[in-house]
């Protein structure tokens, strides 16, 4: 039926560029693709994947090169005609309406479906079909993200694509739901569909993909097929050098209990938050303790009510060194020696109109910045100096506004003003969130140092690979709900993969209803 | 009470309702796309003054009608450019165009400060007016008051029901989801701040024309931002909002009677009570958080650059 020739490929790039006023995002790139591979776009943050994909998907507009699509030479000017000629594309934030149904979702990216009960009754059947069960008369935003994703993904199947472009595709999705999305994928590929797939994460494109085009500052660096590979090689062409690793020194460090969190329990303030029930748990000095689980399952309910940003009625709840701090607010407890680093950058983290120096003011003010209510900027400017000598940002001077950096390097910046305070209990949120792999491995490497010398870390993250590579003890939340704690060395990703689904001992789902998820491949809801 | 005292406000209620609907329909249109314009006010009194004039000078309905919302929806395009092309800040760009409204309506009006024209007659329908209290209820109006009714059901038709009324509503969702998919945000924003402001047009056409047919300078009086309450304590829902027009009308009337009663309570106090009773019933029926976080518009006021992304 298919009028393609297996020696023709499917969409072939040629020269393409793509240059804004402050950086060429892509220079020259070419790359081939055949009707049913599976092909990696491999490269860090910031070195242009996603902008080439915006172009092949005809969001944004090249400024040279060529799009060869079954050997034709096309020009696709906007995503409307990318989806006529069967390229089908999941966002990495995904592109979902929340106060929308699955189906009216869904029937916006459709040329001509029919009603929308037609539309649901196919949703239905196509999703049987791969084993990604729906309900399209469901609210987007009661939705889990990897149920979210599977609504992406039905979008583009129903358009039956010629080729799939997944951006980050597995950032949110627990280890057993990227199995499940893996089976979902090789069986398009097998069924002719092309793929290509975006990612930094070296094992997942090992494992999936048959071949790869790697991209470092907007250039190409190599191809490679990854059956001939390994992941260290892959990690050169994409990096430039060896791939750094974090010292394996970890001295037992004797440590009294730093923080402790007792039967803390909180009603979400948003109704699609999500409110906290019994949670309880501890932190000793000298160990770095990681909190995994999938966004949005309690986590910023938990670090709002440990910054004190949001102090909690039971005092006794939270304790810091036995003393009890559960009323007391974000500066109180910095008194007592908590640093803390939210998800979100700036507005939480940095204040965006002002400098690195005056940044780093607001928290570290506490060692020595202030002279009879008169602040010393000589020494916050040596202050500031200090955190961007030890943790490599790149930035003109201290005196730059901090909207001027990259998110990797504001985020190198306000992780190393906490952990340059050497505070007793550091909190740490999403800390290597968007940071390239050198830059990310200072800051690990920093964490684990802070450890040794006798701190008390906690660190949230929905990186797995990180949690397992610097914790000591790991904590899995649900639903609001905190697993018991578990030793790095006696436990596994599928086994934290399966307590971040709750399935653990006291979590919110119980036997039967897991037997149900692992079927669904763990997605939930 | 008698029945016919009763009978007389409800009547009254649905015509002093009436500039409600037309205007909060159409800013709840343009809020729908994720547009926050404040400038009803401004196209009111705009549509309203350049109604009265085609209205003094041909003496056609329908001209007055047509020109008036030509003139709301021009306003409308400027706030367009402005917050749209230019990315201008929409809350001073809407305070502005309320304020160059007057000024605007002021001029335009000089010469007929204080003209009356002959007002709009009610439709006569055989047999159906003359019906014993539903035929005053329902079959005494106007051709204007009609039309409302039929753009109310229209709106809501569009809004629930049609393909474009499901993406005018993920537009004011999501509008970078929207842009994503390749859709033009910014085209169909300025489509539906056009009609907010043809709307609003039209709400100062019925008030110059039909229902105070006197020209008199800022003769809107507040009415257009009454609207844009509506809308919000509506929760951006279009039964609500023509309930909501219909109970300030109502009452709004009611106060006036109880006035004429002569019952010892300060004037002032009862002419505060239409904006404080309409705010407590819209707040206590939209109280529940998740009505309001499902149909508030997620975008609502923010800028979009679809070059940003």
């Amino acid at each position: 039926m298919t009028l393609t020739n297996i020696n023709i490929p499917r969409l072939q790039l040629e020269g393409m560029t793509k240059i804004y006023p402050a950086v060429i995002a892509n220079e020259s790139i070419d790359m081939t693709i055949a009707p049913g591979e599976i092909h990696a776009v491999l490269g860090e943050n910031g070195a242009g994947k996603s902008t080439l994909m915006k172009m092949i998907y005809g969001v944004i507009k090249p400024d040279r090169g060529r799009i060869l699509w079954n050997g034709e030479p096309v020009d696709i000017t906007n995503p409307a005609h990318a989806r006529k000629l069967g390229i089908g594309m999941v966002f990495q934030h995904f592109s979902l309406f929340e106060t929308l149904s699955v189906a009216e979702n869904i029937s916006l990216a459709m040329e001509d479906y029919g009603s929308l009960d037609d539309l649901s009754r196919r949703i239905s059947e196509v999703s049987e079909e791969y084993g990604l069960p729906l309900d399209p008369g469901r609210m987007v935003h009661s939705l889990s993200v990897g149920i979210r994703q599977r609504v992406e993904i039905l979008r583009c199947l129903l358009q039956q694509p010629k080729l799939l472009i997944m951006d980050e595709p597995t950032s949110v999705l627990t280890p057993q739901a990227v199995r499940k999305m893996f089976a979902t994928l090789r069986r398009l590929a097998a069924e002719g569909c092309s793929i290509l797939y975006i990612s930094h994460k070296l094992d997942e494109i090992m494992e999936l993909c048959h071949s790869a085009t790697i991209i470092r500052g907007g250039k190409v660096t190599g191809y490679a097929v990854c059956a001939e590979e390994s992941a260290a090689s892959l990690a050169r062409m994409m990096i430039g050098r060896e791939l750094p690793t974090c010292s394996r020194k970890r001295p037992d460090v004797e440590g009294q209990e730093c923080l402790r969190v007792n039967r803390l329990c909180k009603i979400a303030a948003d109704q699609f938050g999500t409110s906290l029930e019994r949670v309880s748990f501890s932190v000793y000095s000298g160990e770095i303790v990681g909190l995994a689980g999938i966004s949005g399952n309690g986590q910023q309910e938990l670090l709002y009510a440990l910054s004190g940003e949001r102090p909690v009625a039971d005092r006794g709840a939270i304790t810091i060194d036995g003393e009890s701090v559960g009323h007391l607010n974000a500066a109180q407890r910095r008194e007592l020696g908590l640093g803390f680093v939210p998800e979100e950058r700036l507005g939480r983290g940095a204040v965006p109109g002002m400098s690195l120096s005056d940044n780093g003011i607001l928290t570290a003010h506490r060692h020595g910045m202030v002279r009879k209510g008169l602040l010393d900027f000589g020494r916050a400017k040596r202050f500031a100096q200090k955190c961007v000598t030890d943790f490599t940002v790149k930035c003109g001077s201290v005196d730059d506004l901090i909207t001027s950096l990259s998110g990797g390097n504001i985020q190198k910046f306000i992780t190393g003003r906490e952990i340059l305070q050497q505070p007793k209990l550091l909190i740490v949120s999403q800390p290597t969130w968007g940071v390239d792999i050198g830059a990310a491995n200072i800051i690990r490497q920093a964490m684990i140092d802070l450890r040794n010398n006798g701190s008390a870390v906690l660190v949230v993250s929905e990186e797995l690979d990180e949690l397992f590579e610097i914790c000591d003890r790991l904590l899995v939340i649900a639903r609001g709900r905190v697993s018991p704690s578990v030793k790095v060395e006696k436990t596994s990703k599928e086994e934290i993969g399966l307590w971040m689904s709750g399935m653990f001992p006291g979590g919110p789902v119980d036997t039967n209803k897991a037997r149900e998820l692992q079927s669904e491949g763990c997605c939930v809801d | 009470m008698d029945l016919s005292l009763v009978l007389h406000i409800m009547v009254a209620a649905v015509a002093a309702g009436t500039p409600f609907v037309f205007a909060a329909l159409g800013e709840l249109v343009t809020e729908k796309s994720g547009v926050l314009n404040l400038g009803v006010e401004g196209m009111m009194l705009v549509g309203a003054i350049t109604g009265f004039i085609a209205m003094a000078k041909s003496g056609s309905l329908l001209l007055a009608v047509v020109s008036g919302m030509a003139a709301g929806a021009a306003m409308a395009a400027v706030f367009g450019v402005l917050t749209l092309t230019l990315m201008a800040n929409q809350v001073a760009s809407g305070l502005a165009l309320t304020i160059f409204g007057m000024g605007l309506s002021a001029f335009l009006g000089l010469d007929y400060t204080s003209f009356a024209l002959p007002g709009v007659a009610e439709l006569h329908l055989p047999l159906l007016s003359d019906l014993p209290v539903i035929g005053p209820l329902l079959f005494s109006y106007d051709v204007l008051v009609y039309s409302s009714v039929v753009l109310f059901v229209a709106v809501s038709w569009f809004l629930y029901k049609t393909r474009a009324g499901l993406l005018l509503r993920g537009i004011g969702e999501a509008p970078e989801s929207a842009h994503a998919l390749g859709y033009n945000v910014i085209g169909i924003r300025y489509l539906a701040v056009l009609f907010g402001g043809a709307m609003a047009g039209l709400g100062g056409v019925y008030l110059s024309v039909a229902y105070t047919p006197v020209w008199v300078e800022g003769m809107v009086a507040g009415r257009g931002w009454v609207s844009l309450a509506l809308v919000v304590f509506a929760t951006w829902r279009p039964l609500r909002v023509m309930a909501g027009a219909y109970l300030f009308g109502g009452i709004t009337i009611a106060q006036f009677h109880v006035q004429g009663f002569g019952i010892e309570i300060p004037s002032q106090l009862l002419s505060m009570l239409p904006y404080i009773a309409t705010i407590i019933v819209l707040v206590v029926i939209s109280r529940d958080q998740q009505t309001i976080r499902l149909n508030s518009p997620a975008s609502l006021g923010k800028t979009y650059h679809p070059e940003n992304q």
